[in-house]
Formats: structure tokens, sequence, C-alpha cells
């Protein structure tokens, strides 16, 4: 029920935005982010997005995890 | 970055998972309190694949599932009514209520659609202005801060025949109220990605400085939730108790300032029913008084019902996460998706669903 998918924010109208999600082009609602901006990715939850991915963190976080398979590996 | 196949690498799920084994000494049980885990959790076999030091449970993090039986029969009593368009997300239509469901109200002629989003609410509105639309206002805080900025477009827009049933759900009460209930020994919770998006992981630092449970929130992909479980893991053999986020892209503190501002504008707490549990204080959402017109429970003469429960379901056993899917007699046979008895059957996040769809619990 909480699902939420990334969506890839194409152009802006208004309160409203065209984003793509897994290669189609939906309508979505901005009302919850209006500090989104074209070409920010936002997680879309029944029509609206809910928030902006952050890509430094998400780089961080899988930079992290390679280096946890990197050491269990090692040690292994 | 496309924020999905990203996360979803075999090698670094490999590294975490060897990561959990090598650290996980103590006996645990982890709760996964939402229903959107719960399906990663099994479409992946984690469970299977984590030590066996690592058990997890399924929460009540469902909104379908733990919605009450007397909320459902105002939305089919509502759909009764001439003149009334019920919209509704898809997963509340073959719920059933005391009497009948949505799907069955349908059949029989009532005018319930089915919406994608609280925006195509909206438009059904505009398009039947000598109709009456009612929107089932059914989530967590994932999904109210929507349906308050449907109610602040319709005021924009002056839509005057749209009303919201606000059956909405609020997280932080309910897990409360799981804790002091004392019926289940939690050494961790994967706290729910989405609301933690809105409402931030602040709300949940009652539960690690007053319970003792270590928190972190998770994302819901294979990655995700295996870092989740490897920070727990991290935390309850450190002897740490806190509050900490995993799914740091979609995550920060404070939530999401925006939505809690149109969230707190239109909607205030109140007490709410939920299945499995009772009455919990300050977990639902009605309404505030200057958005009262919008509220289908004053503006509809809804007359209660008694109201009755499936005889054999012990789905709100399986809300609170003392019994699963595999104790329950009817699960597999009698119920079924097809034709399911609880809503934990029907939502296709609940804990029976799921386990029906990736074929767990059919072991005893």
């Amino acid at each position: 029920m909480c699902l939420a998918i990334p969506a890839l924010i194409k152009s802006i109208e208004g309160k409203e935005a065209e984003a793509e999600i897994g290669g189609i082009t939906r309508r979505i609602s901005l009302w919850l982010t209006p500090e989104a901006r074209v070409g920010d990715y936002v997680i879309v939850h029944t029509g609206y997005a809910i928030n902006i991915l952050d890509q430094k963190e998400a780089e961080e976080t899988l930079a992290m995890l390679e280096e946890i398979a990197r050491s269990a590996e090692e040690e292994g | 970055m496309k924020y999905i196949s990203e996360f979803r690498r075999s090698e670094l799920a490999q590294g975490l998972l060897t990561q959990i084994q090598r650290r996980s000494k103590t006996p645990v049980r982890l709760m996964e309190f939402c229903g959107g885990h719960t399906v990663t959790i099994f479409k992946y076999g984690i469970r299977q694949l984590l030590p066996e030091t690592v058990d997890m449970v399924s929460g009540p993090g469902c909104p379908i599932c733990v919605t009450a039986n007397a909320d459902l029969d105002k939305a089919i009593a509502l759909s009764q009514m001439p003149g009334v368009i019920v919209a509704t997300f898809g997963d509340m239509l073959k719920v059933p209520g005391s009497d009948s469901s949505l799907q069955e109200a349908k059949a029989g002629g009532a005018d319930v659609r089915t919406v994608y989003s609280a925006m195509d609410a909206l438009k059904i509105a505009g398009y039947n202005p000598d109709k009456s639309i009612v929107f089932l206002g059914i989530g967590f805080e994932t999904t109210a801060p929507t349906i308050a900025a449907s109610v602040l477009q319709a005021e924009e827009e002056v839509l005057r025949n749209y009303y919201v049933l606000s059956l909405h759900k609020l997280c932080p009460p309910v897990i409360r109220a799981l804790l002091d209930a004392g019926e289940l020994k939690l050494h961790g919770l994967v706290c729910p990605g989405h609301v933690s998006a809105i409402i931030g992981s602040r709300p949940w630092e009652f539960i690690a400085r007053d319970y003792g449970v270590p928190c972190v929130v998770s994302g819901f992909e294979l990655l995700d939730i295996l870092q989740c479980v490897d920070m727990l893991v991290d935390q309850i053999e450190d002897g740490r108790s806190r509050v900490e986020i995993a799914y740091r892209r979609a995550v920060r503190p404070e939530g999401n300032k925006q939505a809690l501002k149109l969230m707190n504008q239109v909607f205030e707490p109140c007490p709410a029913q939920w299945r499995g549990m009772g009455e919990v204080p300050d977990s639902g959402l009605k309404l505030k008084k200057e958005y009262q017109r919008f509220d289908a429970e004053l503006a509809f003469d809804i007359k209660p019902v008694p109201t009755r429960e499936p005889a054999g379901c012990i789905c709100g056993d399986i809300l609170r996460g003392v019994k699963t899917p595999a104790d329950c007699k009817l699960f597999g046979k009698v119920c079924t998706p097809e034709n399911p008895v609880g809503p934990c059957m029907v939502s296709s996040e609940g804990s029976c669903s799921a386990s029906y769809l990736y074929g767990v619990g059919f072991e005893g």
C-alpha cells in the first residue's frame, strides 16, 4: 500500500509533472515536492512525488555495500 | 543511477549475508512493520537466507488489512446511497466486510470506482457535478498527505461534491500499543521506508529510547532489507539501541516538511479502530474543523450496522505478529486470493497473500 517507485521528471507544468517510470510516461503531482526540478528522480506514491531521491546518498550507500562485499570475500 | 537494479546486485547481497552470519551471535526476533517489506522478504526468500539466530516476523503495516470491519461497513453503506460514487484504491474492493464487500456492492449496482490516485477521484468529481464522490482515505502517513493535497486542490477548484471518508492510520502509535501489549518480545524493528520519507526518522526515537528496541529505517529492495538487518544485528551485538536510516537516498531525519505541513493543515489525530488491536489512541486522522465540509462521515447519515468477523479467521493475531499464516486452519484451503476470507489474503501486501504467492506457510 505504501508502494512508491522512482521516476525521472521530464517536464513540469504548474504543480504537475511528466515523469518517466520504467520507460513509460505518467503525469504526477508535485504538491508534496514543490522544489522538484526537471532531471530529478522522485519517488512516486499513488501519483504523488513524496520525496526527491538523493543521488549522492545512493552512491555512498552502494560504495559502502561494495566495501562490505570486498572485505567479506577477503576474510572468507 | 535508476535506483532499482543497483539495489538488487547479488554479489553485494552475498557480502551482506556473510557479514550478518559472522556478526550474529545472539538469537533475535526482528519485526518488519511494513507489508511492502514482507513482500520483498518473501520474494527473495530472505528468511531462509538469514542465519538461524535471526528470526523475522511480520507486523501490522498493511492499511487495508488493519481497517476494522465497522469502517469497511461504512464504506459499503455509502456505496448504497443514491447519487454517491465511491472511489477507492483497488485493494479495498475484495475485502469482506460484515455482510458484503465493495465488489459485491458494485455487482449489485453500486457505483464503485477503482482509482490509482486521489487525483483520479478529483477528476471523477469534476466530470460528475450532479453526483457526490466519496474517496476512501485509506493508508498510513505515506498516503495521508496525498489525500490532504486532494482536499486542498478540491477547495482551490471549488469542487463541492468531493468528500473523504478518513480511515487513515498512524504508525508510531500502533507500534507503541504493540510493545505495551507485551505479547511479543522484539529485539529490533525494521521501520517503514515510505512512511519515514514523510515523517522522518525522529518519530521512532521513543522506541529505541523507552523500549530499548533498536530501529532502522529500510528501503524496499533486496539490498535495502539486508543492509537494515545487518545494521540491526550490529546494534544488538554492540548493546546499542538507537534509530538509524539505511534508506538514506529517500529518508531524512526531519521527513518531508511540505507533506507534513499539508497533512497537519487538513487532518488532526483521533482515536482509530485497528483490526486485531481494537481502539488505539491518536492513531487515526480526522478532518480538521476548517475542512469538515469534505468529511463524508458528517455529510452523510451512515447508519451503523452490527459488525461480524469471519469465523475461524486469525488475521487479527497475524497482524499483531503472534501467529503466522501457517497457524491458520483456513489458509490456502478455504481462504485463497481468489476467495479471501480475511483481509490479509486480499491485499497484495498482506502476510497471507504474500505467503500464498511465494509458497510460504504450506509446510504444516
